[in-house]
């Protein structure tokens, strides 16, 4: 067995000490000290200066609602609230099942990012309900993960919940028509609302496709394998916006004429058809890494290629590739910001931005807005990275 | 004796047999309704329209270019421009990317901390919503009233970055002769001093002589024959004249690729540095070499050959994200294709054509980056 390996002691005492170590230890590195002080000074000085006394923050808070929902109508905005807690609960329950320190940074950053909303919430027009439903929202997760440690639930009951949870949750999104939960057609969702359906509906969407191809471009029989070398490559040689322009335009034409394709799902498709290429690469990489004698063992004890494969070889190989799957999640969500410029007609995040933008009344707000979406997907995608290296040093990748 | 149905040779052909079928019903399916569907919306998949007057203007182009030219013309304006624009950030983001994965290794804490910091907010914000916060940013800038000077002559207002532009005097191919004489002379110094080195005999430093005496024409040469002259911009009422503009579209996109892909090189860079083993520099210094020697000669050769697979994805990345200029109104080859899918509504070939464009882009990045590769690899050996 190896033994912990220790970092050596610091000899390092006391704060002088560490200044002279780490900032002036010699010449060059005392004036790049000073010149980088100096320049973050200066720079941190004229930022804060802009958001304290210039900046005209009212444009995001009069506008948190189209930012969170777009056009949503407020009166069904309930049902957006009510999912949030669904997830909410998963989460805290999935924390206490699983632990772990990626499942508990990402709950922890759930409850932060939904006190914040709900804070942000009760200084904007949205009502103090509003507020306080997400508050609550927050609070539950720490609830559900308390109650998760006194039930402990299986893992494999929770799985269960989180897939069954998706599709309940997106008919309770759309409605059933009827005065209780009438009809919200998909074009009317937005902002963030719509930023988080196209990208974990393309994640989830594209994973099986990935897979497949991952498995097709490591058979041994020839034409498969070009073939799904030769779509992996293609969609990887172009950029994400032509595929979005073409599913927004050319979607339609490679269907019937009696199919309507919303605008949702076209963006959908193409993002999907997109990632696609990519999981196939992060699953193959998994594939490569599984050692050729788990595969003779499987041959051995007569399984055939079916069963080898999912009993076998796919449990260990998309168990690697967890962590590249959740880099490329992050990637795909700051991806979405691309359908606002390929002409598909919906209102992401950044595309509520631009309109808000345009907004007579508030003309010259554009580095308020930008700034504040910005600041939005750095908190998504900073804990989502976290959670992720986390991860990588829970399954230990890189040190078997 | 097998039977066929159990034989592993048979069942191979016929699941190739059944894949390939499958994809090509497929196709077919798609190809019979995209070819009724378009037919019946008047939609065709010939390029005739290429020869059509292009109609539209675009602001900042390598190319001559007028609206009056064809929409090929117009599309060869808007490929060029994104090649431009890609090399040019190409370069750039290779310099930045060097310096950041350098400065994420510093001992110095400050240093070290703010490049960490950059990394982490370049990766965690959209590339597209930095493009539009830099294009909102460049626009706050002064109108050309009140332009800021710079030293050079170099204004900086609301319609651009406004430089002095180089104009070749005839003098100018003698003064590309001196250089090429220049370099030609230095190499055989080198070559000369690296042979008597090899041979055991002392080099009187001929090597560096001869790269002394390079830069001397050069020098000299240019004193006397002045080959280049400026152009300098100069402010009227409402606009500048002369000198050579960046405009705000281009400037916007080139800062915002630059930018953004630096972070993602200074990784890869960092990456590669760090895998090279300690052992190996401990040994280099016990050998005697000094630090520079050490990084020039035993890190740097080995961490690039680790460096070169996921930088070629990167500039393949800068490549394909310079799509994005759309956003800033900076006509690449993306933007173009939409107006001149607008204007002409034949939407099919123009996507068609861009995404073999970028395809064809790509594929020969990656040829000439497997081509440096192999290089950098057998060197190594």
């Amino acid at each position: 067995m190896t033994a912990e390996r220790l970092a050596p002691p610091s000899t390092v005492v006391g704060r002088r000490a560490w200044l002279r170590q780490n900032l002036f230890n010699n010449w060059y590195n005392s004036l790049l000290t000073v010149v980088v002080g100096l320049f973050l000074v200066v720079i941190i000085v004229l930022v804060a200066q802009w958001a304290v006394t210039e900046a005209r923050w009212g444009v995001v808070t009069t506008n948190l609602r189209l930012f969170l929902i777009g056009q949503y109508p407020f009166d069904e905005a309930w049902r957006v609230w009510l999912s949030l807690l669904a997830l909410s609960v998963l989460t805290g329950l999935s924390v206490a099942a699983y632990g772990g320190g990626a499942v508990r940074a990402l709950a922890s950053g759930l409850a932060a990012g939904q006190a914040l909303l709900g804070v942000l919430a009760a200084v904007s027009g949205m009502g103090l309900v509003v507020a306080g439903a997400l508050l609550l929202n927050a609070a539950a997760v720490w609830l559900a993960f308390a109650a998760g440690m006194r039930l402990s639930l299986s893992r494999r009951a929770l799985g269960l919940a989180w897939l069954i949870a998706v599709p309940v949750l997106f008919v309770l999104l759309q409605g059933v028509g009827g005065p209780l939960m009438p009809l919200v057609p998909t074009r009317l969702w937005g902002g963030l609302l719509l930023t988080f359906l196209l990208s974990v509906g393309g994640i989830v969407l594209s994973f099986p496709f990935g897979v497949l191809l991952a498995l097709a471009r490591r058979s041994d029989m020839p034409a498969v394998r070009y073939l799904s070398t030769i779509y992996i490559e293609v969609v990887r040689g172009v950029p994400l916006v032509t595929i979005l322009f073409m599913a927004a335009i050319m979607l339609p034409l490679f269907l019937p004429a009696e199919l309507r394709v919303e605008h949702v799902f076209r963006a959908l498709i193409g993002i999907t058809l997109f990632s696609a290429a990519y999981v196939a690469e992060n699953v193959r990489g998994g594939l490569q890494a599984i050692p050729s004698g788990q595969i003779e063992a499987a041959n051995a004890i007569g399984l055939n290629a079916f069963q080898r494969n999912l009993y076998i070889v796919l449990p260990q190989a998309l168990r690697a590739v967890i962590p590249a799957n959740v880099g490329l999640f992050i990637s795909l969500l700051k991806d979405t910001t691309l359908v606002a410029i390929a002409g598909t007609g919906l209102l992401e995040l950044l595309g509520i931005g631009r309109a808000v933008v345009a907004q007579p009344s508030w003309i010259g707000a554009q580095l308020e807005v930008y700034v504040f979406i910005s600041a939005v997907f750095f908190v998504l995608c900073y804990i989502m990275s976290q959670a992720s290296y986390r991860l990588e040093e829970q399954m230990g990748v890189g040190h078997r | 004796m097998v039977p066929p149905w159990r034989d592993i040779r048979v069942l191979r052909i016929v699941g190739q047999v059944i894949a390939v079928g499958v994809v090509l019903f497929i196709g077919y399916l798609l190809w019979t309704t995209l070819t009724t569907n378009m037919s019946r919306a008047r939609l065709s998949l010939d390029l005739d329209f290429m020869r059509a007057t292009a109609g539209f203007d675009i602001s900042q182009t390598v190319l001559p270019y007028s609206p009056r030219d064809t929409y090929g013309h117009a599309f060869l304006v808007g490929l060029v421009n994104t090649l431009m624009v890609s090399a040019v950030g190409i370069v750039l983001a290779t310099i930045l990317g060097v310096i950041t994965g350098v400065a994420r290794l510093s001992t110095n804490w400050l240093v070290n901390r703010l490049a960490a910091g950059y990394v982490e907010i370049m990766r965690n914000t959209p590339l597209l919503v930095q493009l539009v916060l830099l294009y909102a940013v460049l626009l706050q800038l002064p109108a050309v009233a009140n332009s800021i000077a710079l030293p050079g002559p170099t204004y900086l207002n609301q319609r651009g970055l406004f430089l002095p532009r180089p104009v070749t005097e005839p003098t100018f191919v003698i003064w590309l002769a001196v250089f090429v004489a220049g370099i030609v002379v230095a190499v055989i110094a080198r070559r000369l001093s690296a042979r008597r080195q090899e041979n055991g005999q002392p080099t009187h430093g001929i090597g560096r002589l001869g790269l002394l005496a390079m830069l001397a024409a050069w020098v000299v040469a240019w004193i006397v024959l002045t080959p280049v002259q400026f152009d300098l911009p100069e402010q009227q009422r409402f606009n500048f004249t002369g000198g050579v503009v960046i405009s705000p579209p281009f400037a916007a996109l080139l800062a915002g690729l630059v930018i953004y892909t630096a972070a993602f090189i200074g990784e890869v860079v960092r990456g590669g540095i760090q895998a090279v083993r300690r052992g190996q520099l401990e040994a280099a210094y016990a050998i005697g070499l000094t630090p520079m020697q050490a990084l020039r000669l035993i890190v740097f050769p080995q961490a690039l050959r680790i460096i070169v697979p996921p930088l070629t994805s990167q500039y393949l990345n800068l490549t394909k994200n310079s799509s994005l200029a759309i956003a800033v109104g900076y006509a690449d080859v993306f933007s173009v294709s939409r107006t001149m899918a607008n204007q002409t509504g034949q939407p099919v070939s123009a996507i068609l054509l861009v995404m073999g464009t970028y395809l064809v882009i790509s594929l020969l990045t990656s040829l000439l980056m497997n081509l440096y590769n192999r290089r950098v690899q057998v060197l190594e050996r």
